[in-house]
């Protein structure tokens, strides 16, 4: 049996004019519920389903690319550009996490979503997500990639202010949107280049001409750098990773699909997928090292003083975003590509159970007001731990070994890496094993602070809910025992390091161990009983807690340093200037002469009919005498 | 003087003696009046050159412009009738609704 690129692509497009169709406001809501549930749900799952036939078949080719064109897009000169798309191992797992991540998540929803109004118009929305996505992931021209890249972008911005009828949810959207933009300014120019320096936008072909130095015209860096600036939009980096925490606004399976597990990735699969390029500008991998250490050590701080569950979950990704770039920078990119998919599972199980909470609070997001679920909602908190874990690299979960891995090359790498570099993200896994346990036993162990009549109602979630739980808590668990960068090795070998410093592996090996039990044991003593320890820590630095609390006041930042003169410029010179003085005042005084003129002919006008008769006179008179003389 | 001469000199006089009424006269009626005078000076002007350059055709237009103006003024005695109407009285000093 084929497996048909376009049809995995396809498959949620079709979902999504269906549903969008049928199933909203458009249509009529001529479609039931149940029609809604197997469309959303059957379609993503039989493009899960063509994907593994996909891999079956990749396999049987030896592992070979394959390429599909589905349309010529369009050809101008002898250059053409074609909708292809491209499976090699790269995109084969990518294909599999989005895929597979995103059915799970879509079944999830139906219980989530089950008494919303908006039912039918979601399931449009997450399945035209994952259209977008699988172009981007299988695109392998830089424009289809593109296209997807936007169109997630797109999905998001709906998802987001999903529910529109806040304010603040319309403006998170925006917020988004218009973060993603000043990324995506950078994208296109690195997309300039490399067209105008190789004529091809055919990622393979790109890949292969920097291998074989066909590019050496081209500032490799700086068209490493510009794409980074792009990437650094998707996935939330400094300093474009304000837009993530306040995505949090969406429905919580939204967090989970788009901005946890597959959508924030798309920028280190992008680098990933041009290693080519990146191999060959070691100064655009250093930035992508520095920044990304740089985020994941900053989104960790901040994450441990968030009250939010959500909040907190998405500083984490920001991190974990950080970490995987930290991987990307020092040349390891099997490995970035191996967190990348733990992540997804561990992230995506977390976020999905802090949906369950949220469900069984009846909408509380606030730690401040959770406590002792670990009774009420037993399922919830099983997976909820074990993924919390993962997260915190406790052995021999998923998240310690592609953690320790990106520390390890972060350590290690000759092209790169530092012990400084290692430090920093080794004090930042310290912090996230810290944060995930507060936020545990914040959320679950510690005594009830939930206010007496919503715990009347706390009550575990269906098993569509639960279920999928259950399975993200397995794959997080066992999901570091797929050897993803063995698997991508072929493709993107990983830097190689001298045998001679195993030993220090196994010792830092240990100090990863170690870090991760360290927050934990940390995380248990302030938090236990009432979190008096904790409270006392925070009046004592409380400095330090407030600048936390606030985001180190950046959105402040923005809001003077952009924001204001933006502000400030679009109304004194756009408006003020421009509109009103000069394109009104044209307008205006052109009117004027108008009335002017009009005012001073229309004395002319006496109403007598006498005086036009003698005005008609003098003007056959005048006529007249005019023929006599010139004719 | 001959014949030619006496009828143009006849036509003149007839417009002038119009365009006199229209301009001097106050009564709406005897405005239009004076207008259809005018009309006809110029009609006999129009019939005299064309008896002298002995043109049937200018005797033709003549019974045209006759038809036109029975027409014209079909139009106009209804219009000055509404107007006389509307303002009680037949004096143009009154309608000066377009006086700017």
């Amino acid at each position: 049996m084929r497996a048909s690129l376009t049809a995995i692509v396809l498959l949620p497009l079709l979902g999504f004019v269906l549903n969008g169709v049928l199933a909203t406001a458009l249509g009529g809501r001529v479609a039931g519920k149940r029609f809604v549930t197997l469309v959303g749900c059957g379609l993503p799952l039989l493009s899960f389903v063509l994907s593994l036939v996909a891999l079956a078949q990749l396999a049987a080719g030896g592992w070979q690319p394959i390429v599909e064109t589905a349309y010529r897009w369009t050809q101008l000169g002898d250059r053409t550009f074609d909708v292809a798309f491209y499976l090699d191992r790269l995109s084969m797992v990518m294909l599999l996490v989005v895929t597979g991540v995103g059915s799970v998540i879509h079944i999830y929803s139906v219980g989530y979503m089950a008494h919303d109004e908006g039912y039918g118009r979601f399931f449009a929305y997450l399945n035209l997500f994952l259209f977008f996505m699988l172009l981007l992931v299988l695109g392998r021209s830089m424009l289809v990639l593109f296209v997807g890249w936007e169109g997630v972008g797109l999905a998001s911005y709906l998802l987001i202010g999903f529910w529109f009828d806040d304010a603040a949810n319309a403006r998170a959207g925006k917020k988004a949107f218009v973060t993603n933009r000043v990324g995506d300014a950078g994208f296109l120019l690195g997309m300039f280049l490399l067209y105008q320096g190789l004529g091809t936008l055919e990622m393979d072909r790109i890949n292969a001409a920097f291998a074989g130095g066909q590019a050496a015209m081209l500032p490799a860096s700086l068209v490493g750098v510009l794409l980074f600036i792009g990437a650094s939009g998707k996935s939330a980096q400094i300093p474009l990773h304000v837009w993530l925490p306040d995505a949090m606004a969406g429905p919580t399976p939204v967090s989970a699909l788009i901005h946890a597990a597959t959508m924030v990735t798309a920028g280190v699969y992008l680098v990933a997928r041009l290693a080519g390029l990146y191999l060959q500008a070691p100064e655009a991998s250093a930035l992508i090292a520095t920044v990304g250490v740089a985020t994941a050590f900053f989104a960790a701080t901040v994450a441990l003083v968030q009250t939010d569950i959500k909040k907190v979950l998405a500083y984490s990704t920001v991190s974990q975003l950080g970490f995987m770039f930290v991987a990307l920078g020092v040349g390891a990119y099997g490995v970035a590509i191996f967190h990348l998919v733990t992540h997804a599972f561990f992230k995506a199980c977390l976020f999905l159970g802090a949906g369950s909470v949220i469900h069984a609070l009846g909408g509380e997001q606030d730690l401040r007001k959770m406590g002792g679920l670990a009774r009420h909602i037993p399922v919830t908190f099983v997976t909820f731990a074990i993924a919390t874990a993962a997260i915190a690299g406790i052995p021999p979960l998923a998240g310690f070994f592609s953690k320790d891995e990106i520390l390890w090359f972060a350590f290690a790498s000759p092209q790169g890496g530092s012990p400084l570099l290692w430090a920093v993200a080794a004090a930042t896994a310290l912090m996230t094993a810290f944060y995930m346990f507060r936020l545990l036993w914040l959320a679950f162990l510690t005594p009830s602070r939930i206010e007496p009549e919503v715990e009347a109602h706390v009550h575990e979630s269906p098993w569509s809910m639960t279920g999928v739980l259950v399975l993200l808590a397995a794959l997080s668990a066992l999901g570091g025992f797929i050897a993803v960068p063995h698997f991508l090795a072929p493709q993107l070998p990983l830097p190689a390091i001298d045998a001679s410093r195993h030993a220090t592996e196994t010792l830092l090996l240990w100090v990863s161990v170690a870090l991760a039990a360290t927050g934990l044991a940390l995380a248990a003593l302030l938090y236990a009983g009432r979190g008096e320890r904790a409270a006392r820590l925070a009046v004592r630095w409380a400095g330090a807690h407030r600048w936390l609390s606030a985001k180190y006041y950046i959105d402040e930042l923005y809001e003077r340093v952009l924001g204001r003169p933006l502000v400030w410029i679009s109304d004194r010179v756009f408006l003020r200037l421009s509109d009103r003085v000069l394109i009104d005042g044209t307008l205006h005084a052109l009117a004027a002469l108008g009335r002017f003129g009009a005012a001073l002919l229309g004395r002319l006008q006496t109403g007598s009919l006498q005086v036009y008769a003698w005005f008609v006179l003098i003007g056959i008179a005048g006529a007249l005498w005019w023929g006599v003389r010139h004719v | 003087m001959d014949r030619t001469q006496l009828l143009i000199g006849v036509a003149m006089m007839l417009f002038a003696l119009g365009l006199f009424g229209v301009v001097v006269r106050r009564n709406v009626l005897v405005m239009l009046m004076c207008l259809e005078l005018m009309l006809n000076g110029v009609n006999l002007s129009l019939l005299t050159f064309a008896h002298q350059a002995g043109n049937a055709a200018g005797a033709v237009l003549v019974f045209l412009v006759f038809v036109v103006a029975a027409a014209e003024i079909a139009l106009a005695i209804p219009i000055v009738v509404l107007l006389v109407r509307d303002k009680r009285t037949l004096n143009v000093g009154s309608y000066d609704e377009l006086k700017g």
